[in-house]
C-alpha cells in the first residue's frame, strides 16, 4: 500500500519530507504521472497540490517571487509577470496547452530539472535564486548552480521548492524567450532559449543567454556572453552565432537531430540579438 | 413535403452527436461488465527467429490469472482475412515475424495482474537474421514469404504490348521527367485505442468491440473457432475513431479474448495501452515509387512507366488490395497513351502494414503530383494551367482503359481553385519573430476511386434492409459502422428523406452480426455511395409496398405515417435490397483493365505555405481544397470528412513519422509519434463541387479518403516553390529542410 499525505501547512511538509525522503514529492503530477506506468509504485505520496505557502505571486520593489504551486496558467495571466517578466509569461503560454498549464507548476518544473523544461533557461537569463525549505531551515540557491547534471539538482533529500525569486530587469534590459518544438502545441522543445540583454543605445553592455535541450541541463552559454560585450547589437548577433557554434554539442534523439539543434540554437540567439535592434 | 423531412443537402445535426460530445456514449471500456476479467498480451520482442519455448516464472504466483497459447485456440491457428499466413498466437516452433508478434495472452482479475503477469512470460526465441528494406526483401537473401518475399505484384500495361513499345515511346520524347519518391508510414491515431471483450454463453461466442468492419471480425472468428455463423456474434461498439487501423486489425483482439475467455470461463477484454497500440497494430504502407515522364515538345505526355514497391511488413493481410489501389491511382488522372505501372509489396520484420485512409492511393499521388510540378517547372508553365491541360476529362480513357462517362468534374474542381487562388505570396518576407521567410504556392489535382476495386462490389454483393417495426418506426439494419464519419446520421437522411417522414422516425441499429445482413465492410469510401444507395432504394421500395397494402386495405391516399401505424399492427415489414453494378462496369483481374472504379471523385489543392529560415519549420499559411463528391447529403459532415482527411494529410507531409529502429517502432507514445493539434491547422477552405454520379443515392459518390490523397504533394510543391530545392520525401522535417539549405535558390 502507498502512504498519502496532504500537509496542512509547509512546517508539516517538511517535517514529513525529512521523515520520508523517498516519498515522492507531488505537485501537479503532469511530469510524474506520465512515468507512472513504468516507474515502480512510490511507498508514499506527500501531495502538495494548493498548498497555500508555496501558491503565491508578490511583487517586491527589486524582484518577483513565485510560489513553487503556482500554476503555468496562473504566471501567464498575472499583469506583473507580463509587464515586467515577459520571457517567463511566454514560457508559460507554451508549456504544453491549457490543461497543463492548469496543472503543471513552477516548482514541478524545477523539479523535473529536465534538458527540455521551457521554463529553466528562462530562471537562468533572469538569474533567478530558488529558496527552499527543510527542517534545518530555508536557504536561497542561485539557480545558476542549480542544477547537477541529466535531471539531477543541488535540492537535498529532506528539502522542497518553496519559491523562485526573479530579480525585475532594469530599464535598459531586453528581454526574451523562444522555443522550437516538435509541433505548434502540447510538444517536447527541440531547442529552446531565454535571454536578457543589458543595452547602451544600440550596444551591448551585457548579456545572459541560456539554451535548453542542447545539453543533459539548462546551460547559461558564456561564450555568447563574453563576445557580446561592447558590442553593436548587429555585430554581436554574429559573434553570438559564432560562440554558440563553438560551445554546444547537442545530441541526436527521437525528436531531433545533433545538426538541426545547433543549427537553430545559432540562429536563434543571433536572432535574440537583432530583435534587440527593434527596441532599443 | 412534410417540413420535418430532413431534406438532401441539409445539415441534419449528428444524430449521434449529444452523445458524444456530453460523455454518454459508451466505448468498450465504458460498458457494463461485472465480474469481467482483463486480458494481456505476451509479445516476441525479437523481430525474426524460432519461438523454442514459452517460459513461465516459476517463482510467481499463476494460480490467480489465466495464461492462452496457440496450444489452446479450438479452430484454425489464422487470422483468416486474404490469405491465411497470420497466426493469432505463435505455435512453438514457429517462425516469429516481428517484434510485437502476439505469443501468449493472460487474464486476471484486473487489468493491474494481467500486465503483472504477461511480464513473468518470456518467449524463448531463437533469433534469425531480420529483413527490413525493401532492397533486402527484394534481393530475397532471407525468404519471409514463398521464395520471393513479393506478397503480390500488378502489371498495368496501356497502349503497348511489349517493353520494347514503351522503350520507343520514351525515345521520342522530347523531354523525360524521373524521380524517386519516398513516402513514410503512418499512424492511424484514432481517439479510442483498439479495445475487445468477450462472452460465452451456451457454447455460442459474443464478441463487442471497437472495428469498422463486423462481418470481417465473423469471418475470422468462424475460422478460430471453428464453428459456423451462428457460432460467434460479433457486434460494433460506439467506436472512437478508425482511419483503417480498425478495418483488419480488431480481429486479431477478437481471437485474443474470445480464447481468454474460453479459457476463464468468464467474460474477457483487452484494452489496448496507447503505447501499445502504436507499436503492434498496422500503419499506412511505406512505399518507394520509381516514376518516369515522357513528353512531346508541345507539353502532351507521351508515357509514363512507374513501379511502385511497398513494404507490406510481416504478414500479407491487406497489402495486395492497398497495393492494387496504389498501382490503379499511380499514373494520376491525366490523359496519357501509353502507361506501363509495375507494383510490387514485399515481406519485411516489420508488424504488418495496413489499412489507413487512402488506401494505397496517397503513396502514388504524392508521386505523381511531384512529377507534374516537376514538369510544369521544366517547361515554365503555371502549374495549375499545365494540370488542366492534361487532365482527363469526360470522353477520355484512364490507365486501365476505363472509358470516362458521367460525374467528371476536373472542370469544376479546378475553376473552383482559380476562383479563389488570388495571386501567389511574395517569396521573400519577415516573420512574426523576425525571421526571414521563404513563401511558396503548390497546386495539385487528383482523384479517387469510389468503392470497392474492379469487381469488388460485385464479389461482395452488400446488402442492407429497411425495416417497419412493429413499433409503427423505421430502422435500417446494415453492417456499416459509424466510427466517427456520421454514417447513422447519413443513413438517416438518406432513409427519412425516401420515406418521405420525419428523421426521430428512423433508427439506425447498432450493427451485430446477429441482426443486420452483411452490407460489407466500412472501408473505400463507399458507405454512402454504395450502401447509401441500398437505404435508399430499400426505403422507396418499403414506402411503395405501404402503399400497395393500403390500397389493398381501403387506406389509399392516407399519410404513409399513418399508413406505417396501420400495418404495423400486422407485425414487422421489411426490404432488403442487394447491390447490382451500374450498367457498363467491366473489368478484367488477369489484365488489369476495364472499370477499375464504378465513379472518382475529383480534387484540386491549393496550398501557400511560409518556410522559417531560423528554424526550418513549414507553416500551412492557406490550404484549399475542392472536391467533386457528386452530392453532399450533409454538408456539415462531408466538409468534417474533407477537413479531417486534409489535417491528417498535412500532418504526413510535415510531421508526422512512425520511426522504426531494429523492426521496432522507436516513437511508441504520442509524445513523439504525433500528429497536428489545432495549433498546426491553418484555416481550412472546402469548396464543395457537386458533379453528380448517376447510381449514388441523389448523385452521392464518396469522400471519406479523397481528401488524404493530394495535399502532402501541395505541401512538397508549395515548399519547392518557396525554397528552389525539391522534396521527394516524407515528412519534409524542419530537419529535412535545413539540409537542404545549400542548395536554395538565391534570396
Ligand atoms: C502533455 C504534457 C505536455 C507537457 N508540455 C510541457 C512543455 O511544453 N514544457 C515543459 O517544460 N514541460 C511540459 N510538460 C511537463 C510538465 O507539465 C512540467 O514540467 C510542469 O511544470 C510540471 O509541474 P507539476 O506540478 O505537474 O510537477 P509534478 O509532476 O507534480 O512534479 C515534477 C517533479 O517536481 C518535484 N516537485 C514538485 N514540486 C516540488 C516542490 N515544491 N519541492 C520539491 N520538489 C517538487 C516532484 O517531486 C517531481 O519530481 C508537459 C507534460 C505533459 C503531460
Amino acid at each position: 500500500m502507498t502512504s498519502y499525505l496532504r500537509p496542512r501547512d509547509l512546517e508539516e511538509a517538511v517535517v514529513a519530507r525529512a521523515a520520508y525522503p523517498n516519498w515522492m514529492v507531488l505537485a501537479g503530477g503532469t511530469d510524474l504521472m506520465v512515468n507512472a506506468n513504468h516507474k515502480p509504485i512510490p511507498g508514499g505520496i506527500l501531495d502538495l497540490w494548493r498548498l497555500g505557502e508555496i501558491g503565491f505571486i508578490r511583487v517586491g520593489d527589486g524582484a518577483i517571487a513565485i510560489g513553487a504551486g503556482t500554476t503555468w496558467h496562473e504566471v501567464e495571466r498575472h499583469p506583473a509577470i507580463r509587464d515586467r517578466l515577459l520571457p517567463l509569461a511566454l514560457a508559460a503560454r507554451e508549456i504544453g496547452a491549457l490543461q497543463i498549464q492548469s496543472r503543471g507548476t513552477l516548482g514541478g518544473n524545477i523539479g523535473t530539472s529536465s534538458p527540455v523544461g521551457d521554463s529553466l533557461p528562462v530562471l537562468l537569463a533572469l538569474d533567478a535564486t530558488i529558496e527552499v525549505a527543510s527542517v534545518r531551515g530555508r536557504r536561497s540557491i542561485p539557480y545558476s548552480t542549480w542544477c547537477t547534471g541529466y535531471r539531477t539538482s543541488l535540492l537535498a533529500s529532506d528539502e522542497l521548492i518553496v519559491a523562485a525569486h526573479i530579480p525585475l530587469p532594469g530599464a535598459g534590459t531586453w528581454t526574451t524567450w523562444r522555443k522550437v518544438g516538435t509541433r505548434r502545441a502540447q510538444s517536447i522543445s527541440k531547442v529552446m532559449g531565454a535571454a536578457a540583454i543589458i543595452l547602451d543605445g544600440g550596444t551591448v553592455v551585457s548579456a545572459r543567454v541560456a539554451l535548453g535541450a542542447v545539453a543533459d541541463r539548462p546551460i547559461r552559454i558564456t561564450a555568447v556572453e563574453d563576445a557580446v560585450r561592447g558590442l553593436s547589437l548587429a555585430r554581436a548577433a554574429e559573434a553570438a552565432r559564432a560562440a554558440v557554434r563553438t560551445s554546444i554539442q547537442p545530441i541526436d534523439d527521437i525528436r531531433s537531430t545533433s545538426v538541426y539543434r545547433r543549427e537553430v540554437a545559432e540562429n536563434l540567439v543571433a536572432r535574440f540579438f537583432t530583435s534587440a535592434a527593434g527596441v532599443s | 413535403m412534410d417540413p420535418a423531412v430532413p431534406a438532401i443537402g441539409s445539415s441534419l445535426p449528428r444524430v449521434d452527436g449529444v452523445a458524444k460530445v456530453t460523455g454518454r456514449a459508451r466505448y468498450l471500456d465504458d460498458l457494463d461488465a461485472a465480474g469481467a476479467w482483463h486480458g494481456a498480451t505476451v509479445r516476441s520482442k525479437t523481430a525474426f527467429g524460432v519461438l523454442e519455448a514459452i517460459d513461465l516464472d516459476p517463482a510467481f504466483d499463476w494460480s490467480q490469472v489465466v495464461v492462452a497459447t496457440a496450444a489452446d485456440i479450438p479452430g484454425a491457428n489464422v487470422i483468416a482475412l486474404i490469405e491465411d499466413d497470420q497466426p493469432a498466437l505463435v505455435k512453438i516452433g514457429q517462425r516469429v515475424m516481428h517484434v510485437d508478434e502476439a505469443i501468449a495472452l493472460v487474464a486476471a482479475p484486473t487489468r493491474a495482474l494481467a500486465f503483472e503477469a504477461a511480464k513473468h512470460i518470456t518467449p524463448r526465441v531463437r533469433a534469425m537474421t531480420p529483413v527490413y528494406s525493401l532492397e533486402d526483401a527484394l534481393a530475397c537473401k532471407q525468404p519471409l514469404y514463398k521464395d520471393t518475399n513479393v506478397f503480390k505484384q500488378f502489371l498495368i500495361r496501356k497502349g503497348h504490348e511489349a517493353d520494347a513499345e514503351l522503350d520507343a515511346a520514351f525515345a521520342r520524347a522530347a523531354q523525360v521527367i524521373e524521380g524517386t519518391y519516398d513516402t513514410s508510414p503512418q499512424e492511424q491515431m484514432y481517439i479510442e485505442p483498439q479495445a475487445m471483450m468477450a462472452e460465452w454463453r451456451d457454447g455460442r461466442c459474443f464478441i463487442v468491440g471497437s472495428m469498422q468492419c463486423p462481418y470481417y471480425v465473423h469471418k475470422a472468428m468462424k475460422a478460430l473457432l471453428g464453428c459456423g455463423p451462428d457460432g460467434v456474434v460479433i457486434t460494433q461498439s460506439v467506436t472512437g475513431g478508425g482511419f483503417g487501423g480498425k478495418e483488419e486489425y480488431p480481429s486479431m483482439l477478437a481471437a485474443h479474448v474470445a480464447v481468454l475467455a474460453a479459457k476463464a470461463k468468464r467474460a474477457v477484454k483487452i484494452v489496448y495501452d496507447r503505447d501499445e497500440d502504436i507499436a503492434a497494430t498496422t500503419k499506412r504502407h511505406p512505399c518507394r515509387t520509381h516514376h518516369r515522364l515522357a513528353v512531346d515538345a508541345a507539353g502532351e505526355i507521351l508515357a509514363v512507366d512507374i513501379d511502385v514497391v511497398m513494404d507490406g511488413g510481416a504478414y500479407l493481410t491487406l497489402s495486395p488490395v492497398v497495393l492494387s489501389r496504389g498501382v490503379l491511382h499511380a499514373a494520376g488522372p491525366y490523359r496519357c497513351p501509353v502507361v506501363r505501372v509495375r507494383g510490387r509489396v514485399v515481406a519485411t520484420n516489420h508488424p504488418p502494414h495496413g489499412a489507413f485512409r487512402g488506401f494505397g492511393a496517397p503513396q502514388t499521388t504524392f508521386a505523381y503530383e511531384r512529377q507534374m510540378q516537376k514538369l510544369a517547372i521544366a517547361r515554365g508553365e503555371d502549374p495549375l494551367a499545365l494540370r488542366k491541360r492534361l487532365a482527363l476529362r469526360s470522353g477520355d480513357t484512364t490507365a486501365t482503359g476505363q472509358l470516362l462517362g458521367f460525374s467528371v468534374g476536373t472542370d469544376e474542381v479546378i475553376a473552383a481553385i482559380e476562383g479563389v487562388a488570388g495571386t501567389a505570396p511574395t517569396r521573400d518576407g519577415t516573420g512574426p519573430t523576425g525571421a526571414p521567410v521563404r513563401r511558396g504556392r503548390g497546386v495539385c489535382f487528383y482523384f479517387h476511386g469510389a468503392g470497392f476495386t474492379g469487381s469488388g462490389e460485385q464479389r461482395l454483393a452488400g446488402r442492407a434492409t429497411i425495416a417497419l417495426t412493429t413499433a409503427g418506426t423505421f430502422e435500417v439494419r446494415s453492417s456499416s459502422t459509424d466510427i466517427g464519419q456520421g454514417s447513422i446520421t447519413m443513413f438517416t437522411q438518406i432513409a427519412a428523406g425516401a420515406l418521405g417522414v420525419d428523421a426521430s422516425l428512423v433508427s439506425v441499429i447498432d450493427p451485430s452480426t446477429a441482426n443486420v445482413p452483411d452490407s460489407g465492410p466500412t472501408v473505400a469510401s463507399r458507405t454512402c455511395m454504395v450502401v447509401g444507395s441500398l437505404v435508399d432504394q430499400g426505403s422507396r421500395a418499403l414506402a411503395g409496398q405501404l402503399q400497395t397494402w393500403a390500397a389493398e386495405n381501403g387506406l389509399g391516399g392516407r399519410p404513409l405515417l399513418e399508413i406505417a401505424k396501420a400495418r404495423s399492427a400486422h407485425g414487422e415489414l421489411t426490404h432488403t435490397v442487394q447491390y447490382e453494378p451500374p450498367p457498363g462496369i467491366e473489368w478484367n483481374d488477369t489484365t488489369y483493365t476495364g472499370s477499375a472504379y464504378p465513379v472518382y471523385g475529383w480534387a484540386a489543392c491549393l496550398v501557400d505555405v511560409s518556410v522559417d529560415l531560423d528554424t526550418y519549420e513549414v507553416t500551412i499559411d492557406r490550404c484549399v481544397q475542392a472536391v467533386d463528391v457528386g452530392k453532399a447529403i450533409n454538408p456539415s459532415i462531408v466538409k468534417g470528412q474533407i477537413e479531417g482527411g486534409t489535417l491528417q494529410a498535412l500532418g504526413w507531409a510535415v510531421l508526422e513519422n512512425v520511426v522504426y529502429k531494429d523492426g521496432k517502432v522507436a516513437n511508441a507514445n504520442m509524445t513523439n509519434c504525433i500528429v497536428p493539434t489545432f495549433a498546426d491547422a491553418p484555416d481550412l477552405e472546402t469548396i464543395l463541387v457537386e458533379v453528380p454520379y448517376p447510381f449514388g443515392p441523389s448523385g452521392a459518390k464518396g469522400v471519406g479518403e479523397i481528401p488524404m490523397d493530394g495535399p502532402a504533394a501541395a505541401v512538397a510543391n508549395a515548399v519547392e516553390n518557396a525554397l528552389g530545392v525539391a522534396f521527394d520525401r516524407l515528412p519534409i522535417s524542419p530537419e529535412a529542410i535545413a539540409a537542404t539549405k545549400s542548395q536554395w535558390s538565391p534570396s
